[in-house]
């Protein structure tokens, strides 16, 4: 179907169905009950899934297909953010025309830094990027501040001479991003029984994008360009003896991947019209990496599920406080009940990050394929057992074919 | 002349940590081959040693001093120290006044012990994977040690004065013939940079003079020849990460009352000390210092108004301006050598 192998296929529409469906299997428990904060089916939160789920898709394109560790990923999402912002300030509040620009500025400086970081490889081209990524925040934050809005951050205002639209709305405020008509803030809210469940226009919007981004993820990982950029990974040197310059594929992946940064950039600003300098800095470039590797690099879904991940963890495990471990272990006798709690306290709440970096560091020792690797090994686990017993009976030793 | 006197001074201090660290970075890589994120986590800790030190000497009891009263007639209770209390006033008074300095030896055994943890238990694991596995392990590292310190000290930058002694300017203009009060410098700055000059000295020269510092050299250049000849090559390597440590760790003990400790400073160094590391050349010793004080002083001329009136910004970005051009122009950095991670 679409060009995509059965495997593809299934995979894709498996991801459909989770996003299409993301309302309600985010929310699994009941409004008010004891475990209602763990519901993750809000629509900040789901677009955020989503909107780093694109970030991440476009990194892997990158680092997972050609192995060249980007550290400044983010100056593209935020230059993406800075265009669509200007686009919804000058000409009008659709997200379509600001979506479409911020691809084509991140496309255009992803195309610039690109060019001159590709010259190098290795901990150069990552110190690059860092550079550069330092340097367009640094820029952001001081010298531009005009275009950026500086420390503030550039806001919509209510003197904004949108072309096709109104500065205000008749009520004195500033008009609502939308798609058509349809504003970005919209929702549908079902009841059923104890549990609500809310669809947003603004997450749909992003789901479809999304989708589009994950699909061509899926055709660039199985295209002959593909090849290519995973020959750049394995071997540049054997590359080059065969006659095939190295430097236009890279070049083309570093760009894509800009451009999903920027779409990325862009979603986010239709969502929230709000763009900062701190998008740009170096730690949201150091968090699409663990995105990547906590999912799994190099695989297609492994970056949209790192992004869920720490996302969720980021809103939801963040929220955990002590009086909220207290009542989870309630049950146990006053002294250890303390001890348990002591003991839990640090990793979460504030201390999430704590929690993160361990599993990061977890997840690369022992697991260099990510949430991906280890949900294979589970699986191989449970389909092993019967494949040799399969192997006995016929009695014919052969090594593992499970390998 | 006084105002570019001036900058390069102001250049020093900050070049100093630069310089410490990269020299670090570099004197690991160079052994281990090891690109090490969580080596801005190490000078933190080192900050965060002078930190804990002066908070242990400071641990007081109440006491009742009979000789002053409080309003209502009753002897005032007063905080005393321990350590003032076990040495007499004075000198007790003098160890809580220099702890900064005293975390000096304080750091030592714990940056050593940290370093050699490191090595053994996790970074040694790491010597066959690739540059990619080595940056990413450390990183996560990086943020765990300084979610620790955040959990233990809280997120706000911690005051760690110096010793009332040494606070104060000096006035360096007049010494070589200025007007007073054209060139001041502080005190504690021009500590800094005399230490990290002595620091980076005592690395060199034990290098340089000793026979350990001989056969590291020369693993350095060729590790399997000298595992050859029956040298355990790897525990002098585990040593030198553990030099490496103490070397980051001292330079932050000592920043301390330059900028107020808080848990994320390493990072932020860090960023900055790889950017010197690959201007001075990977696996250059000598190359990470020079980069380091001509980045430190470079930064500062940038940030005169003069500069920043004819170019706005400069003073924010110089560095990585400047570290673009030198990789672009002289791809292995001032003093690097042929074929270091090429």
């Amino acid at each position: 179907m679409l060009g995509l192998n059965k495997k593809d296929t299934s995979l894709f529409l498996i991801v459909v169905a989770l996003t299409v469906f993301a309302p309600f299997i985010l929310n699994p428990f009941p409004v008010g009950s004891d475990l209602a904060q763990f519901n993750a089916g809000y629509p900040d939160l789901m677009q955020r899934f989503l909107i780093f789920g694109i970030f991440a898709i476009g990194f892997n394109i990158l680092f997972g297909l050609t192995g060249y560790l980007s550290f400044g990923h983010a100056a593209f999402l935020g230059v993406g953010s800075y265009a669509g912002v200007w686009m919804m300030k000058l000409l009008t509040m659709n997200v379509v025309p600001a979506i479409l620009v911020s691809v084509v500025v991140a496309g255009l400086f992803s195309l610039l830094v690109g060019w001159i970081s590709l010259r190098r490889s290795g901990i150069y081209f990552s110190i690059l990027t860092l550079a550069f990524a330092q340097m367009s925040f640094a820029l952001a934050y001081s010298v531009l501040t005009p275009i950026t809005g500086g420390e503030t951050g550039l806001q919509l205002s209510l003197s904004d001479p949108r072309v096709f639209g109104v500065s205000a709305t008749p009520q004195g405020s500033i008009p609502l991003t939308n798609f058509f008509g349809l504003e970005m803030r919209d929702s549908a809210e079902l009841a059923l029984g104890g549990w609500l469940f809310t669809f947003n226009a603004g997450y749909y919007l992003c789901a479809v994008l999304m989708l589009a981004a994950f699909y061509v993820a899926i055709r660039i990982f199985r295209s002959p360009f593909g090849m290519m950029l995973k020959a750049v990974k394995s071997n540049q040197q054997r590359m080059q003896y065969t006659g095939l310059n190295p430097k236009p594929y890279t070049l083309a992946a570093f760009v894509i991947s800009g451009m999903y940064a920027g779409l990325a950039g862009g979603l986010m600003v239709s969502m929230d019209p709000l763009a900062g300098a701190e998008r740009m800095f170096w730690t949201a470039s150091g968090e699409v990496v663990l995105m990547t590797i906590l999912g799994g690099a190099g695989t297609l879904i492994g970056p949209v599920l790192g992004a869920g991940f720490i996302k969720y963890m980021e809103n939801i495990v963040s929220k955990i406080n002590e009086g909220i471990l207290h009542t989870w272990f309630g049950f146990l006798p006053d002294g250890l009940e303390d001890f348990v709690v002591a003991v839990f306290y640090p990793f979460v709440g504030k201390g999430w990050h704590l929690t993160l970096g361990i599993m990061f560091m977890l997840v690369v020792i022992f697991l260099p394929g990510g949430i991906v690797e280890g949900g294979q090994r589970i699986a191989r686990l449970f389909r092993r057992r019967p494949a040799r017993a399969h192997e006995r009976s016929v009695g014919a030793p052969s090594s593992s074919a499970a390998e | 002349m006084d105002a570019i006197i001036l900058q390069v001074l102001n250049g020093l201090d900050k070049g100093s940590a630069y310089a410490l660290i990269a020299l670090g970075l570099t004197l690991i890589f160079g052994t281990l081959g090891v690109v090490n994120f969580a080596h801005g986590a190490l000078f933190m800790l080192g900050a965060f040693c002078a930190v804990t030190l002066s908070r242990l000497l400071a641990i007081s009891h109440e006491t009742a001093d009979p000789t002053r009263t409080d309003f209502l007639g009753n002897p005032l209770k007063v905080q005393t120290p321990y350590v003032e209390e076990w040495f007499g006033p004075e000198i007790g008074g003098t160890i809580v006044e220099w702890s900064v300095p005293l975390g000096i030896l304080f750091a030592i055994p714990i940056m050593i012990a940290v370093g050699l943890a490191m090595e053994r238990g996790l970074i040694r694991y790491f010597y066959k994977r690739p540059h990619a596995d080595q940056i990413l392990v450390t990183f996560g590292l990086a943020i765990v040690l300084q979610e620790v310190i955040k959990y233990f000290f809280g997120a706000n930058p911690i005051p760690t004065p110096a010793p009332p002694a040494l606070v104060g300017s000096l006035d360096f203009g007049v010494m070589i013939g200025f007007d007073p009060g054209s060139i001041i410098y502080p005190y504690w700055r021009l500590i800094y940079f005399v230490f990290a000059a002595i620091l980076i000295a005592a690395v060199f020269a034990f290098l340089q003079f000793t026979t350990f510092g001989m056969v590291v050299r020369a693993g350095m250049a060729d590790r399997e020849t000298v595992g050859l000849l029956g040298i355990d090559i790897d525990k002098r390597f585990t040593i030198m990460f553990a030099i490496a440590a103490v070397v980051a760790g001292l330079a932050g003990v000592m920043y301390a009352p330059i900028n107020s400790p808080n848990y994320h400073m390493g990072m932020d160094f860090l960023v900055l000390s790889f950017v010197v590391v690959v201007v001075g050349g990977m696996g250059s010793l000598g190359g990470a210092v020079l980069a380091g004080f001509l980045l430190g002083v470079l930064e500062s001329f940038a940030s005169m108004p003069q500069v920043t009136n004819v170019v706005p910004g400069i003073n924010q970005i110089v560095i990585y301006l400047v570290a673009i051009i030198i990789l672009l122009t002289r791809p292995r950095g001032l003093l690097g050598r042929k074929g270091v991670m090429e």
